[in-house]
């Protein structure tokens, strides 16, 4: 049930609702799912006290069903949030983030020195730690933790 | 890409390891043979390095190959600005395989994405020199009969060594024992040495050289530099320590081997050039036969 936060956020029809997604990240998420550049009716908001995480932000995407894909690209930013599937204002499917084995794109490699930070060359990494997110770079082999990550600026 | 590329010392199996080393026995014994004859090799150096350069443009043209290239970034199209994608494109379309050094990471992992011939890489920046590895193996293999069961022992920069990290990398599937020594500022890397803990590798890790090498089969020295310390008072106080001088070697193993990288400064006292137990010069000369078969099996050339 989305009683209370449909007094806050308005509820859609059929879509994806993104729910608990740190308070700081809101805008990192929208940027690694692209969705700046897509079409439809997109409401979101942040500010929400969100009981043990402090808190949160949540965004509704009306008719627009993320794919594991895409949701997976959220562990890199906001790997405790929970989807839920909407159809007919109904929740039909809740999903979770899982850490791929691989990112492509997203975040930048740490090192100066890497290649991907000097030509116009798609960021690659190996997921080699799930816990904590270490990124290890298919090119210049370093290693980009959580510390150190930045999402790629489009 | 072309999967006959060697990038990093991993894009070998330990099989392949092996059968390059077997290779590299064979060419010693015969260096001159006409494998690359019709063939051209690109020799791309974005960055001066005249050992390197030398020892694989030696190798080619052993076996009669012919090079094209260049040695230094400023004496080619990347002066004008031209990106590395355009740049190995471009010689793709000329040669049969590509050699390159490159200051900047990961650039010889692309270059062997975007190139249709197998790209060897001579040098990635800190990143990886895989052919330096092989040459250090080939020398080990050659020197104690074999790669398995060994005393390896590491002196120096363990920290920022290249050539350190990757010979320790690939020696771990051969079942050794390591002995690091090294100043506390210069110690071997944790990632490193969690990974020798996870695959069950010994090592032992020393502050000074004394009574530690006399057990060695391999004796691994590097040159510690100034400028890798934060207080120039540390390396004052350790400049000497992780000297070789020849008196030290009286109560070493007969079949120790000393093996130096180079260039070396002072870290190896002149006057165990002479003790048959030097052996980087002979290592140096070893990089061609290895170079040679590294070349004959990215090109897939049978003897």
């Amino acid at each position: 049930m989305v009683k209370d936060k449909e007094l806050q956020v308005r509820a859609i029809k059929n879509g994806t609702v993104i729910d608990h997604i740190p308070d700081n990240q809101l805008f990192k998420v929208i940027k690694v799912l692209g969705l700046q550049k897509i079409d439809n009716m997109i409401t979101f908001g942040r500010g929400y006290e969100s009981g043990k995480f402090g808190k949160k932000a949540i965004i509704k995407i009306a008719d627009k069903f993320l794919e594991d894909e895409d949701i997976n690209k959220l562990s890199m930013v906001a790997p405790a949030a929970k989807i839920n599937i909407i159809k007919d204002f109904s929740v039909v499917e809740k999903k979770v983030v899982q850490v791929p084995d691989e990112v492509k794109g997203i975040v930048r490699c740490v090192n100066p020195m890497c290649i991907t930070n000097h030509e116009a060359i798609p960021t690659k990494f190996k997921v080699v730690n799930k816990e904590n997110i270490s990124l290890k770079c298919h090119y210049c082999e370093k290693i980009t933790d959580n510390e150190n990550m930045r999402i790629v600026e489009d | 890409m072309n999967n006959n590329s060697l990038v990093s010392i991993f894009d070998y199996s330990k099989e392949e390891i092996i059968e390059v080393l077997e290779l590299a026995s064979e060419f010693e014994k015969n260096p001159n043979q006409d494998l690359l004859k019709g063939q051209v090799v690109a020799s791309l150096f974005f960055e001066p390095s005249t050992r390197t350069r030398l020892s694989f443009e030696t190798a080619i043209q052993r076996l009669g190959g012919r090079i094209v290239g260049f040695s230094d970034a400023s004496s080619s199209s990347v002066k004008k600005g031209e990106s590395l994608k355009d740049t190995i494109k471009m010689v793709d379309n000329y040669c049969d395989l590509i050699v390159m050094r490159h200051p900047i990471e990961g650039s010889a992992r692309y270059a062997s994405e975007v190139a249709k011939v197998p790209v060897i890489n001579a040098g990635d920046g800190a990143n990886q020199h895989p052919t330096q590895t092989m040459l250090d193996l080939y020398t080990i293999y050659q020197t104690q009969g074999t790669l398995e069961n060994l005393n390896i022992t590491l002196v120096g920069d363990l920290k920022y060594g290249r050539t350190v990290h990757s010979l320790v990398m690939a020696l771990s599937m051969f079942n050794p024992t390591f002995h690091f020594i090294a100043p506390k500022e210069l110690e071997m890397p944790k990632g490193y040495k969690l990974y020798l803990e996870d695959k069950g590798i010994k090592y032992f890790e020393h502050t000074e050289m004394e009574g530690v090498i006399d057990n060695a089969d391999i004796l691994y020295m590097t040159r510690v530099q100034r400028e890798r310390f934060a207080d120039p008072l540390e390396y004052e106080k350790v400049k000497n320590v992780y000297i070789l001088n020849n008196a030290m070697l009286d109560t070493t193993k007969d079949n120790l081997r000393i093996l130096h990288p180079l260039p070396r400064v002072n870290e190896i006292a002149v006057d165990v050039d002479d003790n048959p137990k030097a052996y980087y010069f002979q290592q140096a000369l070893n990089g061609v036969f290895a170079r040679q078969a590294i070349i004959c099996k990215s090109l897939n050339l049978k003897k």
